[in-house]
């Protein structure tokens, strides 16, 4: 049979763009790319689009209107392999923080007539809607491991995308602890890794784009936080409550500080 | 393969047609245009990208979190809104950066402007005057174009990443300064990659200035910053060749924001006088004189007057600001001394502050109400994309007129390349494209 190069289409739904960005600032690997898969589907880079079925789709951002519910589903449908891309999809990124809010409430702080928007009262994840296949984490994603998972669904192998803490990457790395040495308070032991231990490297506490590990303790890093660090308790309440808010973990950090109080 | 859809309906003596989906502009918008026989009834730029509500949930933030917060609008042009913020909430704080760490800024905005547009004006752009579809079948149809694109897109994004830590949200960024300043020998390396880069961007400017463009010369008014001796970035009065001449304090009684209903963006005007352009064109024409002698004289070689009213021709002008930043990063290079502390001191207290700045696609606008505990009691963002918007539409007024003869695929087709004149950023506005006409 006559070999077929599989067919990538990117979806871009409540988002930046940064994530899909990503993929075209792989400024050294995108020739390979265009040549190993066809882009069925990108239009931030091109006006030609096929109809799909898709063997892979990567989607952006988080479901937060009607229209949008109804399109993941038909992405769904048309895709073999669907791959959320960053925070967005993957939480319901930043602008999960409505979903704690009355959104008519914000709309009318942002819009004059907010009669004219037809919005959810939540920002949810991908998963919540449809079956999603992988979730690549990171606000925005990292392109090593874009072009890994990307790399694995062509191959149909598993990604190799670790689940441990950016503390692991900190220490592999050799930097030296920011909250032992320094003081500052630091997300890294509950943020799962893929940055490279960004903000540790660049003398500042990990702000958790990453979302929570895999079976992280949130419970004693809030302790040490408010007892050791002496940070006040919405500071630590706001630092949960940032790119991934709506992650079950670190909602559930929140919950527990909100209940103790 | 098959282009986006166009959507043609007759009723009588009306046309209407439709531009479902904007292809190659950062975010999601469509078209709408009426006709009553050959006469432009109306035109409507939609934007359907949904509102993420930035300015609410702000809200109760602290001002040191609007940085890493207000980046997250825009993952093209994170490093503007990290200045906007930082630069307001500085004025609300009394706080005035000096010396290394403002050349520091002024370098990582440079890195930004070369990489997002060098990403319009090859991968976005340049296919509408080649016969492209997009960025993959113009790598195929011209590899070695391809190829000088990405080096020197990946060389501002090596300015991005090496003072902010990434390319995308940059985590170095602070109120105050940076979390880290980095040495001279990290920066040294940058030294070769940017003079191979102004290189690569003075074959731009000539590979750009030899495409055909259409005629098109509207007047505009054009708003953009000043600066007594700089291409302006961080600093500056806003300016107009209308008059307009104003600081951040100024902005709002100046600039109206309204909502349309048929996009979830609002809509920048000047009070009492309209519509209006930002941008490189704008910034370009009112600071022609503070381009570096280079940039200056490429124009001038390949045509370019001191002014360029014709919008197909802004890619000639982005690819001039690549090449003028290229010239200004190597100055700060040249020049760079690591300063002793990475940030000034920050005390956060009640206060108000506006400030804008040069985004790659024009002025960004953001003003900030403090509480006594630096909370943020109020915040307004007004992105470039909203304050374009207008102009987008009499631009395609003008267009539509001029061509309405043209077989309607053409004419949708040449409306896309209209509004791509302009680098939308669309998941900025709202905080792009269908294209539908309507004959009446």
């Amino acid at each position: 049979m006559a070999y077929r190069k599989p067919t990538l289409a990117v979806h871009k739904f409540a988002s930046c763009d940064g994530c899909q960005l990503t993929l075209l600032d792989c400024e050294d690997e995108l020739l390979a790319v265009l040549d190993a898969i066809e882009i069925a589907y990108f239009v931030e880079a091109t006006r030609a689009t096929a109809d799909g079925p898709y063997d892979v789709s990567l989607v952006e951002g988080s479901i937060t209107t009607p229209a949008d519910a109804d399109r993941i589903r038909r992405v769904r449908e048309k895709s073999r392999v669907l791959i959320t891309i960053g925070a967005c999809a993957t939480s319901g990124g930043i602008q999960a923080l409505r979903n704690a809010r009355d959104v008519g409430q914000l709309a009318s702080a942002v819009y004059p007539h907010p009669d004219y928007l037809d919005v959810l009262d939540q920002s949810t994840p991908i998963a919540a809607h449809v079956p999603v296949d992988f979730e690549l984490r990171g606000c925005p994603i990292d392109k090593g491991q874009l072009l890994e998972v990307i790399s694995a669904f062509v191959l149909a192998r598993r990604p190799c995308i670790p689940t441990y803490s950016v503390c692991v990457e900190c220490k592999s790395s050799g930097a030296v602890c920011t909250m032992v040495a320094r003081g500052t308070p630091c997300l890294g032991p509950v943020t799962q890794a893929g940055c490279g231990a960004l903000c540790p490297r660049m003398n500042r506490g990990c702000y958790g784009c990453f979302g929570p590990m895999e079976d992280p303790r949130t419970g004693p890093l809030s302790a040490w936080w408010e007892e050791e660090l002496a940070q006040p308790r919405d500071r630590i309440v706001r630092a949960y409550r940032t790119f991934n808010v709506a992650s079950p973990a670190f909602a559930s950090a929140v919950d527990s500080l909100e209940d103790s109080e | 393969m098959k282009s986006p859809k166009a959507r043609f309906e007759k009723s009588g003596k009306t046309r209407t047609f439709q531009v479902e989906y904007l292809a190659r502009v950062e975010g999601e918008g469509a078209l709408h245009v009426t006709l009553e026989g050959d006469r432009v009834e109306d035109v409507q730029l939609r934007i359907f990208e949904p509102p993420r509500f930035f300015e609410g949930f702000l809200q109760g933030r602290s001002a040191l979190e609007a940085p890493d917060i207000t980046a997250r609008i825009c993952g093209i042009c994170p490093v503007a809104y990290q200045m906007s913020s930082c630069h307001a909430i500085e004025a609300a704080l009394g706080i005035r950066l000096e010396g290394p760490l403002r050349d520091l800024r002024r370098l990582l905005y440079c890195g930004e402007w070369i990489e997002s547009h060098t990403l319009h004006v090859y991968m976005l752009h340049a296919p509408d005057f080649l016969g492209c579809e997009g960025a993959v079948d113009l790598a195929r149809a011209h590899p070695e174009a391809m190829q000088r694109g990405l080096a020197l897109k990946k060389a501002g994004n090596a300015i991005v990443a090496a003072i902010g830590g990434r390319e995308i949200h940059p985590v170095n960024v602070r109120v105050g300064g940076f979390y880290r300043v980095p040495t001279r020998a990290e920066l040294d390396p940058l030294y070769a990659t940017l003079e191979h880069a102004r290189e690569l961007a003075l074959e731009t400017v000539r590979w750009v200035a030899g495409f055909d463009f259409p005629e098109l010369e509207p007047d505009y008014e054009w708003v953009a910053m000043q600066h007594a001796d700089e291409y302006p970035m961080n600093e500056g009065r806003l300016v107009s060749n209308r008059g307009l001449d104003i600081e951040p304090r100024e902005f709002e009684q100046h600039v109206i924001e309204e909502h349309v209903a048929y996009t979830n963006a609002l809509q920048g005007s000047l009070r009492e006088r309209g519509s209006y352009m930002v941008g490189p064109q704008a910034r370009y024409a009112l600071n022609f004189e503070r381009l570096t002698p280079l940039a200056r004289s490429t124009a001038q070689e390949v045509g370019l007057g001191a002014v360029c009213r014709n919008p197909f021709r802004s890619i000639i002008v982005r690819a001039i600001e690549v090449l003028h930043a290229c010239d200004e990063a190597l100055a700060i290079l040249d020049r760079y001394q690591r300063p002793r502390a990475a940030a000034v001191e920050v005390e956060l207290r009640a206060g108000e502050g506006m400030a804008f700045t040069e985004a790659p696609r024009g002025v960004l606008y953001h003003r900030y109400v403090l509480d006594a505990e630096g909370r943020i009691e109020k915040a307004v963002i007004v992105p470039p994309t909203s304050q374009n918007q207008r102009q987008i539409e009499v631009d395609l007024h003008a267009l539509i007129s001029e061509y309405v003869r043209l077989p309607e695929r053409e004419l949708a087709h040449r409306c896309e390349q209209a509004i791509r004149n302009y680098d939308p950023c669309i998941s900025c506005a709202t905080h792009f494209l269908k294209l539908e006409v309507e004959r009446r």
